[in-house]
C-alpha cells in the first residue's frame, strides 16, 4: 500500500511504531497533491512549506514519545476555516488575498492535537452552491468521473480525500455541504449537531445553520477527527457546554436493540434515481441481516424543507456577506471616490453570481413588508420540522435516507437552473433547519460507477449513534475500500 | 411573473449591489420560480405555532468579564485596503 492511501488510523500506528516518518508522509501527500491536482484541482492553496515543518516537529515529538491523537497526519481544510498566515478566500474574489490574524477554533485544535495542514480546498463561493461550479476561481472535478461535480458546497474536501491528496479533512455543511459531496465523492462525511463544534473563525454563511465537520475515508477516521474538533468555547456563543464522549468508543461491533427508522416522504421522493433507490434499500436489508428493527416513520413537513431553508438561509447570507464593504478587509474598488460607489462596485465586482442571487432574496424575504410572510413564515415551518424529528425519535434511534437524489451530475448540466440545483439538497437541509447530525457513508455504485451515499440522521448530540450504525455497516461491505480510478 | 425587474433593482439597491442589465432580466425569472416554490409554504397551517431562529437556543452565555488579549492594532489593520495613522482610511463621508 502506498502512504498517500493509508486511512488516519492507519499511519497513526505506523508512525506510532516508527514504521514511517512525519515527513515521508508528508512529502508522500505533496507529491501526490502535484501528480493529481492538476486534473481534480481541489486545492486553492497548498502549504508545502508549513506542512513540511509541522512534519519535522510531528517526528519529534513521535520521538520523544508524546504524540497527540493526530500527530503527524496531514490533512486540509476547506477554505473558509480561518488559518493564521495561510490565505482563506472563501472560493471568492472579496477574499482573494485575506490572510487571516488569528487561527479558528478548529485550526487551534487540530494543531494542538498534532495535525499537519496541508493546505486550502476548494469551495463554491461562500459556500454556496452544491456542485462547486461557483467556486469564484476555478471548478473542482469529480475523482471517479473528471467530467463530473464533486458535489458542493465542500466539493474540494470530498475530492481531495477521494484521491488520497490528504488523510482527511474538514468541511463546513449549512444544507447538505458536507454530506452531498461525501457521497458523490465516495467518502464518510459527518455534519455534527448545531453547536457541537465551534464556528469561531468559519466564515459565516447562515449562522443558525452553519457546521463544521470531518470528511474521511472510513468511519473510524471520522471518528478521531471529531474527537479532535468537538467542545464548547466561549469564543462561540452558540457552542454547547455538553460533555464531549469518546467517538471511537462506539466503533463496536453490533446493531442488536437498534432501531432504524424510514421515512416514508423520502421513499416517495419525486426525482430520486432508481439506482439510489435501490442502493438504499439494499443498505436497510444489511442492516437488517446485522440485527437492526427497521420500521417506517414519517416527516409530515419534509416536502416543505426546501421552501424554508431558501428562505432562512438566504436572509441570514444577506444578513451575514453584508460586512464585505470593501472597508476593512478583503476586496476594494479603489478607483470609486463616493463611499456609497465604492460600496455598490465593490460588492457588484467582488461577489459571483450565486452569491448575489442569495444576497438579492435574502434581503428581499427580509424587507419591508415581507418580512413575516417569509421570514416569519419559514420560521414557523422550520419549527414543524425540528418537531417532526423529535416525533419520529420516539420510535426509531437513527433514520436513514439518501443523501442526494441521484449520482454526482456532469459539469454545467445545472448551472443554468438554480431552483434544480436547490432541489438536490431536499434529503439534507432538514438536519441543518432541526439542528441534528447526519453522517453520510458509501452505499453502493452507480452501473456508470459512481459513488452512492446512505445518510443516517439521529437526535441531538447522538453522534455516537451514527458512528456505531455507520461503523457496522462499513464492516458488513466494501464500498468504502473502492477508489477512484485516477 | 412573481417579481417584477423594478423590485429586482430596489432590492439590490438596499443590498448595495449594482446590476448590470441582463443580469437584471436573469434574476427576475430565476427569483421568481424561486419565491413561486417558497410560496408552497403558504399551504401549512402554522396557526399558533412558535417561530425557530436557533435550532438549539442557549439563553445567556455567560463568560467571566475579565480582560483577555485581542487583535493588536496592527494584526487589525494587516488587511485592510486603505490605512492611515493606526485607522482604516474609507472614501471621504460628509462632505
Amino acid at each position: 500500500m502506498e502512504l498517500h492511501e493509508l486511512t488516519i488510523h492507519q499511519a497513526r500506528e505506523r508512525l506510532k511504531r516508527r514504521e514511517i516518518t512525519a515527513v515521508a508522509l508528508t512529502e508522500a501527500l505533496l507529491a501526490r497533491i502535484a501528480e493529481i491536482d492538476p486534473r481534480v484541482r481541489a486545492f486553492i492553496t497548498v502549504a508545502a512549506d508549513s506542512a513540511l515543518a509541522e512534519a519535522r516537529t510531528a517526528d519529534q515529538t513521535l520521538a520523544d514519545g508524546s504524540p497527540g491523537p493526530l500527530t503527524g497526519i496531514p490533512l486540509a481544510v476547506k477554505d473558509l476555516i480561518c488559518t493564521r498566515g495561510l490565505r482563506t478566500t472563501c472560493a471568492s474574489r472579496v477574499l482573494e488575498n485575506f490572510v487571516p490574524p488569528y487561527d479558528a477554533e478548529v485550526i487551534r485544535r487540530l494543531k494542538a492535537a498534532g495535525a499537519i495542514l496541508l493546505g486550502k480546498l476548494n469551495m463554491d463561493e461562500f459556500a454556496m452552491g452544491s456542485s462547486n461550479e461557483n467556486s469564484g476561481f476555478f471548478p473542482t472535478h469529480n475523482p471517479w468521473d473528471l467530467s463530473r461535480i464533486p458535489g458542493g458546497s465542500s466539493g474540494g474536501s470530498a475530492a481531495a480525500v477521494a484521491a488520497g491528496m490528504c488523510l482527511g479533512a474538514l468541511g463546513s455543511d449549512t444544507g447538505g455541504s458536507i454530506r452531498q459531496p461525501a457521497a458523490h465523492c465516495g467518502v464518510v462525511g459527518l455534519k455534527p449537531t448545531y453547536g457541537r463544534v465551534s464556528r469561531y473563525g468559519l466564515v459565516a454563511f447562515a449562522s443558525s445553520l452553519d457546521q463544521i465537520g470531518p470528511l474521511a475515508k472510513d468511519v473510524s477516521d471520522a471518528a478521531l477527527l471529531l474527537n479532535a474538533i468537538a467542545g464548547h468555547d466561549p469564543q462561540d456563543s452558540t457552542a454547547v457546554p455538553e460533555a464531549v464522549p469518546d467517538y471511537t468508543t462506539f466503533l463496536q461491533k453490533g446493531l442488536r436493540g437498534v432501531t432504524v427508522g424510514i421515512p416514508r416522504e423520502y421513499q416517495a421522493a419525486a426525482g430520486l434515481d432508481p439506482e439510489v433507490a435501490a442502493a438504499v434499500e439494499k443498505a436497510v436489508a444489511v442492516l437488517r441481516d446485522l440485527g437492526a428493527e427497521c420500521v417506517e416513520v414519517s416527516l409530515p413537513h419534509a416536502a416543505y424543507a426546501v421552501a424554508a431553508y431558501y428562505v432562512i438561509a438566504p436572509s441570514e447570507a444577506s444578513s451575514n456577506l453584508a460586512r464585505y464593504d470593501g472597508v476593512k478587509y478583503g476586496f476594494r474598488d479603489t478607483s470609486k471616490t463616493d463611499l456609497m460607489e465604492m460600496y455598490r462596485s465593490t460588492r457588484s465586482r467582488g461577489f459571483g453570481r450565486e452569491v448575489q442571487r442569495r444576497i438579492i432574496i435574502g434581503t428581499y424575504c427580509l424587507s419591508a413588508g415581507y418580512y413575516d410572510a417569509y421570514y416569519g413564515k419559514a420560521s414557523q415551518v422550520r419549527t414543524l420540522i425540528r418537531k417532526d424529528f423529535e416525533a419520529a425519535f420516539e420510535s426509531c434511534d437513527v433514520l436513514i435516507s439518501p443523501v442526494a437524489p441521484t449520482p454526482a451530475f456532469k459539469i454545467g448540466e445545472k448551472v443554468d437552473d438554480p431552483l434544480t440545483m436547490y432541489l438536490s439538497d431536499m434529503f439534507t437541509l432538514s438536519a441543518n433547519l432541526a439542528g441534528i447530525p447526519g453522517m453520510s457513508i458509501p452505499c453502493g455504485f452507480s452501473e456508470a460507477g459512481l459513488p452512492i451515499g446512505l445518510q443516517l440522521l439521529g437526535p441531538h448530540f447522538n453522534e455516537g449513534r451514527l458512528f456505531r450504525v455507520a461503523y457496522n455497516f462499513e464492516q458488513a461491505t466494501d464500498h468504502h475500500r473502492r477508489r477512484p480510478p485516477l | 411573473m412573481k417579481i417584477t425587474k423594478e423590485e429586482i433593482l430596489h432590492v439590490a439597491a438596499l443590498a448595495r449591489l449594482e446590476l448590470e442589465e441582463a443580469a437584471i432580466e436573469t434574476f427576475a425569472g430565476q427569483i421568481g420560480d424561486i419565491l413561486a416554490y417558497v410560496d408552497t409554504l403558504n399551504g401549512v397551517d402554522t396557526s399558533g405555532v412558535a417561530p425557530t431562529s436557533h435550532a438549539i437556543s442557549l439563553t445567556n452565555a455567560f463568560r467571566a468579564d475579565v480582560l483577555t488579549p485581542h487583535l493588536e492594532n496592527a494584526a487589525a489593520l494587516a488587511n485592510a485596503p486603505a490605512k492611515e495613522d493606526g485607522s482604516f482610511l474609507v472614501p471621504k463621508v460628509i462632505t
